[in-house]
C-alpha cells in the first residue's frame, strides 16, 4: 500500500475539519494514520497544539491502541486472524506456513511485507479469515495469500 | 424490463469472491446480449452457501450456491435467468429449510432488501415503528421497550427498559444515544452482518431510542476492522438525514435526532461500555468504574442509552409490531429472539434468528451440521472469547440467558464456535489468558498481571510440570481475577479457563504436547 511522505503541513490541513468535534484526539490520530499510514512521533506534538490537549495525553492515546504505528507501513500487510473460530480451522498452522513461505515472523515490523497478528474480522464462519493490504480473504490458504500480494 | 439479479456485497460473501461473481455475470449477460441489473444486497445469513445468487421470476426469488466466478456461464446456460435447474439450484430462498425453520424479527429484511433502498426498507416494514413512536410520550416508548423483555443482546443481557428508564428520568440539558458496534468477540458477526445489509434499521432504533428518552445526538462506536459497515452505515446516515428521517424534525415531528459514526482502533476492551465511552470521548480505551451508571453520567458526563446494535436493532419490531408479539417469543426470562452466529469448524455456518429456547444441540446439528472437517464435535465455546467451552455431555442445554448460566457458560453475544479433537483446551485455556494480556486495558492488576502469570501457569501444565499444583495455584488465580476486576475483561476470563478445566480434564493431565503449535500432527 503507498501513502504519502509525511509533512507537518499536510497534517495540520488533515486536523482542520475536526476542530469543532467533541473529543478528537483519537479521529486525529486515526485521520493521520489513514493519510500517511502511521502516525510520525511529530504527529504528538500537532495533535496536543491543535487541541489544546496535553503531549502526554496524545502519546497515551497513540500508544493504547492497536491499530497506531510509528514507523512507516509496510508495502504489504498481511493479517492473519488468530482468534478463537479461525483457530478451529487452522488460523494456527496457517500463520506457521505463512511465516516459512514469506520466511518472515510474525508481527515484526517491515518496511516490506509484514504478517500481523488480528483478532476477529467478523468473518468466522468462513475462516481462517485473513485481510491482505485492506481487502478480506476467506476461508484462506497458503496459496490464496501468495496469490494475493502478487 | 430487466432481470433483477441479487449478488450479496456483505464482506463475507466478497471474501470467497462475490465480486468476481458479480463481474462474471454482468460480463456473461453483456455477451448474450441480456438486460439485467444485478442488486448488492447484504448476505441472508447461510454463509455456507454464499456466493448465493438470487434471480427475481415471477414465482419469486430463486436461489443458487455457492456460486463461483467459474460456474456463471454454466447458470447462464441452464437459463438461471428464469429459475432453470442446475446442480446449484436451491430453488425458492426462503422455502430452503436453513432459512424456513428460522423466525426472523430483528434480521427481517436483512439480505431481502437493498441495503440503501429506503423505499425498499419502507416497503418492508421499515419506519412503520418509528411512526407509531412519534406519536408516543417517551414514557410509553419506554414502557413498550420494558414490556416486550427485550434484555441487551451485547452480553451483558440487562433489561432494556429499565436502562432506558433511568435516562428518561435523569434530568439533563443534553442526553446521548450511543450504540456498541465493537463486535470484537470472536465468533460474532451479527452487528456486521446487519449494518452492512440492513443500515436503516439500526438508524431507526437508535431515532426511537432518542425519542424515548429526550436524547437528540446519537454515536455509532463500530469498529475499525469492519471498513465495509463503516462505508455502508455512513451511506445511509447521509441518506436518512436527506430523507428527514435524523436531522432538527425528525420525519416533520418536534423531534430532533442526528448520528455520527466514530471508528474503533483496534482494542478488544473497547467493548465494554465505559471503555467505549472513553473511546468516543477521544481517550485511553480504560474502563471507568460503576456507579455512576453511563445511564446517569454516561458520555462527556452526560445521561447516556448504550446499547448493542442488535438491541436497538430489534426495536423497530418491538414498536411495529408491538411488546406481546416479541414477548411471545423466548422462555422464561429470555424473551424474543436470539440472532445466534454459527462459526468456527462448522459446516453449516451463518445466522440462525430464533426465539430464546432453541438447544445447542439443534443449532450447531441440525442447523450447523456438526464440523467443517467432519470429525465429531468435541468443543463449543459459547459468547466469544469471555465465553465458556462446553463438551458434549452439555449440549442439550436450552439457549437462554439463564439456562446457560445453571450449565456454567453464558450467552455473551449469542456466538457459537465449534471445535474437533484437533483442538486442545489447555491451550484454549492459555489462549484466553494471553488475549487477555494483550487487551487489557491494565486499570485492574488480576487483569493485568493475574492475565500473564495465567498464561505462564498453564504452559507449566501443558508442560507436565508440578500440574496438581500449579491447577491448584490456576483456580486460586482464576478467583481473584473473577472477584478483583471492575469489568467483565478480567472478570470473565476465568470463564474460558475454568470451564476448559472442569469440562475437558483430560486435556489437563500435563502428559499430552501440544503438537499444534509446532505444526505437526495432534497425538490424540
Amino acid at each position: 500500500m503507498k501513502f504519502p511522505a509525511w509533512s507537518q503541513e499536510a497534517a495540520r490541513s488533515i486536523l482542520l475539519p475536526l476542530q469543532n468535534e467533541p473529543g478528537p484526539v483519537l479521529m486525529a490520530l486515526q485521520a493521520i494514520s489513514k493519510h500517511f499510514g502511521y502516525v510520525h512521533p511529530d504527529a504528538v506534538a500537532i495533535v496536543a497544539s491543535e487541541f489544546n490537549v496535553s503531549r502526554a495525553d496524545v502519546h497515551g492515546v497513540l500508544t493504547f491502541y492497536h491499530d497506531f504505528r510509528t514507523t512507516p507501513a509496510p508495502k504489504n500487510c498481511i493479517k492473519i486472524c488468530v482468534a478463537e473460530a479461525c483457530q478451529a480451522v487452522g488460523s494456527r498452522e496457517l500463520v506457521i506456513a505463512a511465516q516459512k513461505e514469506f520466511g518472515i515472523v510474525i508481527d515484526q515490523m517491515s518496511l516490506d511485507t509484514e504478517i500481523q497478528s488480528a483478532y476477529c474480522f467478523g468473518n468466522c464462519a468462513l475462516g481462517p479469515a485473513t485481510m491482505v493490504n485492506g481487502a478480506l480473504i476467506g476461508k484462506t490458504d497458503i496459496a490464496k495469500l501468495v496469490q494475493a500480494i502478487k | 424490463m430487466s432481470i433483477k439479479v441479487f449478488v450479496p456485497q456483505d464482506s463475507a460473501a466478497v471474501s470467497i469472491g462475490a465480486n468476481e461473481v458479480a463481474a462474471a455475470i454482468l460480463e456473461e449477460a453483456k455477451n448474450r446480449s441480456i438486460n439485467i441489473s444485478i442488486i448488492r444486497n447484504g448476505t441472508r445469513g447461510a454463509l455456507w452457501l454464499e456466493v448465493l445468487v438470487e434471480v427475481q421470476t415471477a414465482a419469486g426469488r430463486i436461489a443458487y450456491g455457492p456460486v463461483t466466478e467459474n460456474d456463471v456461464k454454466a447458470l447462464f446456460d441452464a437459463d438461471f435467468l428464469a429459475g432453470g435447474a442446475h446442480q446449484l439450484a436451491l430453488g425458492k430462498t426462503e422455502e430452503i429449510q436453513w432459512f424456513a425453520k428460522q423466525d426472523r424479527v430483528t434480521y427481517a429484511r436483512v439480505g431481502i432488501i437493498d441495503p440503501l433502498s429506503l423505499s425498499e426498507y419502507e416497503a418492508h416494514g421499515g419506519l412503520a415503528g418509528l411512526r407509531k413512536a412519534i406519536l408516543k410520550s417517551g414514557a410509553q416508548i419506554v414502557a413498550e421497550v420494558t414490556e416486550s423483555g427485550l434484555r441487551g443482546r451485547g452480553g451483558a443481557g440487562f433489561p432494556a427498559g429499565i436502562k432506558w428508564r433511568t435516562v428518561l428520568q435523569t434530568a439533563s440539558d443534553q442526553k446521548y444515544v450511543c450504540c456498541n458496534a465493537d463486535e470484537g468477540d470472536s465468533g460474532t458477526f451479527a452487528d456486521r452482518i446487519l449494518i452492512e445489509a440492513d443500515p436503516f434499521t439500526l438508524i431507526e432504533g437508535m431515532v426511537i431510542a432518542g425519542i424515548a428518552v429526550g436524547a437528540t445526538k446519537g454515536f455509532i462506536y463500530l469498529r475499525s476492522e469492519y471498513p465495509t459497515a463503516i462505508v455502508i452505515l455512513n451511506k445511509a446516515i447521509v441518506i436518512a438525514r436527506d430523507a428527514g428521517i435524523l436531522g432538527k424534525s425528525v420525519l416533520g415531528s418536534s423531534f430532533e435526532f442526528d448520528l455520527q459514526i466514530r471508528e474503533g482502533a483496534g482494542s478488544y476492551v473497547c467493548g465494554e461500555e465505559t471503555a467505549m465511552l472513553e473511546s468516543i470521548e477521544g481517550k485511553r480505551g480504560v474502563i471507568r468504574a460503576k456507579p455512576p451508571l453511563p445511564a446517569i453520567e454516561g458520555l462527556f458526563g452526560k445521561p447516556t442509552i448504550i446499547n448493542n446494535v442488535l438491541t436497538l436493532a430489534s426495536i423497530p419490531a418491538i414498536l411495529s409490531g408491538g411488546a406481546p408479539a416479541y414477548a411471545a417469543r423466548g422462555v422464561g426470562k429470555s424473551l424474543g429472539t436470539q440472532v445466534f452466529q454459527l462459526a468456527g469448524n462448522i459446516a453449516r455456518g451463518g445466522i440462525v434468528e430464533l426465539g430464546f429456547g432453541v438447544t445447542l444441540n439443534s443449532l450447531i446439528n441440525d442447523f450447523g451440521g456438526g464440523t467443517r472437517s467432519g470429525l465429531p464435535i468435541y468443543a463449543v465455546q459459547i459468547g466469544g472469547p469471555l465465553g465458556a467451552y462446553f463438551n458434549s455431555s452439555l449440549f442439550g442445554v436450552s439457549m437462554d440467558y439463564e439456562s446457560l448460566i445453571t450449565a456454567g457458560g453464558m450467552l455473551g453475544h449469542g456466538g457459537i464456535v465449534l471445535f474437533d479433537k484437533s483442538v486442545n483446551l489447555a491451550v484454549q485455556a492459555k489462549f484466553a489468558m494471553e488475549f487477555c494480556a494483550l487487551e487489557s486495558c491494565g486499570k485492574c492488576t488480576p487483569c493485568r498481571l493475574g492475565s500473564t502469570r495465567g498464561a505462564e501457569t498453564i504452559e507449566k501444565i501443558i508442560s507436565g510440570i508440578d500440574v496438581a499444583g500449579n491447577k491448584k495455584l490456576l483456580l486460586d488465580l482464576c478467583e481473584v481475577m473473577t472477584d478483583g476486576s471492575l469489568c467483565a475483561m478480567g472478570g470473565l476470563t476465568p470463564l474460558p479457563v475454568k470451564s476448559a478445566m472442569d469440562n475437558f480434564p483430560q486435556d489437563f493431565e500435563g502428559t499430552k504436547k501440544d503438537t499444534k503449535e509446532e505444526g505437526k500432527e495432534s497425538v490424540r
